[in-house]
């Protein structure tokens, strides 16, 4: 029997690939936005939805990758794509350092100290930190990405972006499908659920959080780069707290730990105030009451991760219990 | 003459420290008195109530439409249409406090704690637009001139009335608060409830009660304190609730969350570290001060000063 779901997902894969044909240039950019977020939204699903930790300084992550590929590109001319391991790796680098003395910290003292993270790091960059950010006008002029020859112009030709940036939202897919589905995934939803009892069956708790943290850290840190590739100019304003509430929301009220959920959700904050711009200004408003409603009624998430069953052996339990 | 430069420039540095350090206390006073909502709550529910700070700027525009729409200054003459003032808007903010445990808090009393904490931040994204939304994005301004302007000179030493009194307004209240939590009976009901809710009820205490009252205190105190930021510096705006929210908060942890004598101290050290930080290394860091010194007290000491270290329920 198909599975109901697959043939839903098989669906809206289709229709998200063809989007782009039957709509304008500002729509398509709307969906570049949507596919983005949605990459930020996974790669904070790995701390705050698989590993539980309340981390509120994403944006912090996604500016240093954004950052580096400004920096780099602008002052060597290395081109955008050849940097996207390299912005990763030093937001991963960063996430490390900073993460590794308050990763033991518990649930509510880690947001506090995130968003402090975060504050500090825009504040580094308003204040042109080794004179390398640009203060808070930012960095211009950031090359366009180019594959074999052909420039991607994200903002002349949004299109073209859209497929580079679902092409890496298809990887970043299966990555983390593969990953919430290894031992690793399990150990941190195990941990997540009840960390003492994780520490009891020797999984080592701060080892796996310390992970989890560097690796969401690491895709942030590329989502940055692709960022800075497409809108080609980045100023502290793109890396506000509120970004990071922003990322917290998607992975929240989609539900978290579930990828089709963060999805979801990323579609519904970012896309949906598009579609209905005389609610612009309700905006965050209708957001706040539906985080509030959502942790009373349904904590979970609009779509939560579906519960993992485990084959177990019958017979041997019988011969057990007999 | 080189010589006779000397002590005037040691002068003019003494001066120069000693403005920092009645700004300091002036700001720290109303740290603190944000800082002992955040602690009140926590000390009874463990709960973060990330809503805090925008209890705080409500407090400041309720203070802008009260004082402009009765004319209360008018009326009364400065002094006790202040006074007045600042009761009303103690009682509103309170009253609105109540209503946020109520429909935000209350129904998620047993769910997971972080649960909570989801919902203080939506009722908080909740506060900060509805406040734009009826007072519009742009900054309001006071009006000038109630608090008086003059600069009292002690030993040569500038002291600007100003700071003093809010100052003085500020360590009253959380005189009072103290008194209040130590020697009444209520008071002893909401230390009991700190230290242990379920002994509490079966010693007949109105735990819901308690909690109700905390949330009035609390907010309150935070709503009173926006009056006197929006008296001090004379502009208030929309979004401010969270920067001073995150630092009154800062300060609460530094003097050990739970423990309001630590808020008050942790209040004004972070007042005075902050205007001594921004004056002596750089003023553009000023607001990355109170986050550094709150990674490094939760990493160093997470008890903070005056915290009694217990061992972490688990």
């Amino acid at each position: 029997m198909i599975d109901l779901r697959m043939i839903i997902y098989a669906a809206v894969s289709v229709c998200w690939l063809v989007a782009p044909l039957f709509l304008g240039n500002y729509h398509t950019d709307v969906l570049n936005n949507i596919a983005i977020y949605a990459l930020l939204g996974l790669s904070l699903n790995i701390i705050l939805g698989y590993g539980g930790m309340f981390h509120m300084g994403h944006a912090a992550f996604f500016a240093i990758g954004a950052y580096a590929t400004a920096i780099i590109n602008t002052s060597y001319g290395i081109p955008v794509l050849w940097l996207l391991p390299l912005s990763g790796i030093l937001a991963g680098v960063f996430a490390l350092v900073v993460a590794r003395p308050i990763i033991h910290l518990r649930g509510d003292y880690l947001l506090i100290v995130t968003i402090g993270m975060v504050e500090i790091v825009r504040i580094a960059l308003v204040n042109n930190v080794f004179g390398l950010t640009g203060g808070a006008n930012g960095i211009f002029g950031i090359a366009s990405p180019t594959i074999f020859g052909h420039q991607i112009n994200g903002i002349v030709n949004p299109k073209h972006y859209f497929y580079l940036l679902t092409a890496f939202l298809a990887f970043t897919i299966t990555v983390f499908y593969l990953l919430e589905h290894s031992r690793f995934g399990r150990a941190l939803k195990f941990l997540s659920s009840d960390s003492v009892a994780a520490e009891g069956s020797g999984i080592d708790t701060s080892g796996y959080k310390l992970a989890a943290f560097v690796i969401g850290a690491f895709w942030a840190g590329m989502v940055g780069n692709l960022y800075a590739g497409k809108i080609t100019f980045i100023s502290p304003e793109s890396f506000s707290f509120w970004e990071s509430v922003v990322m917290f929301m998607i992975v929240i009220l989609g539900g978290a730990g579930s990828i089709p959920g963060v999805l979801l959700g990323a579609f519904l904050i970012i896309g949906l105030p598009e579609y209905f711009h005389g609610l612009q200004q309700y905006r965050l408003l209708i957001f706040g009451f539906a985080l509030v409603a959502m942790m009373i009624f349904r904590p979970q998430g609009i779509l939560p991760p579906k519960q993992h069953t485990y084959a177990t052996d019958n017979a041997s339990e019988k011969k057990v219990s007999s | 003459m080189s010589l006779n430069l000397e002590p005037y420039t040691s002068k003019s540095l003494m001066e120069q420290f000693f403005t920092q350090l009645t700004n300091g206390l002036a700001v720290g006073g109303i740290y603190a008195l944000i800082a002992l909502g955040y602690t009140m709550v926590y000390g009874v529910l463990k709960l973060i109530n990330f809503a805090h700070g925008d209890l705080f700027t409500i407090g400041a525009y309720l203070g802008l439409t009260l004082l402009a729409s009765f004319h209360l200054a008018d009326h009364l003459g400065v002094a006790t249409a202040l006074f007045v003032l600042a009761l009303m808007v103690m009682g509103l903010v309170g009253i609105i406090g109540i209503l946020l445990d109520r429909v935000a808090y209350k129904p998620l009393r047993t769910s997971p704690r972080l649960s909570a904490v989801v919902s203080a931040l939506g009722a908080s994204i909740i506060f900060s637009n509805t406040i734009m939304l009826v007072f519009g994005p742009s900054p309001k301004v006071y009006p000038q001139g109630l608090l008086p302007t003059q600069v009292l000179y002690i030993f040569g030493l500038p002291i600007p009335i100003m700071r003093l009194l809010i100052l003085l307004a500020s360590i009253v209240m959380m005189i009072g608060l103290y008194v209040f939590i130590q020697k009444t009976k209520t008071g002893t009901a909401i230390r009991a409830a700190a230290i242990d809710q379920d002994a509490a009820r079966l010693m007949g205490i109105n735990v819901d009660r308690v909690i109700m009252l905390v949330f009035f205190i609390g907010p309150a105190l935070g709503g009173v304190a926006g009056l006197m930021v929006g008296l001090h510096y004379g502009q208030i705006n929309f979004t401010m609730g969270w920067i001073y929210g995150l630092k009154a908060f800062t300060a609460a942890i530094l003097g050990g969350i739970g423990n309001i004598p630590g808020a008050m101290v942790g209040g004004l050290l972070l007042g005075v570290i902050e205007s001594m930080g921004a004056a002596y290394i750089s003023n553009a860091w000023k607001d990355a001060i109170a986050f550094f010194v709150l990674i490094v007290i939760l990493i160093v000491r997470p008890t903070g000063l005056l915290g009694e270290r217990v061992a972490e329920k688990i």
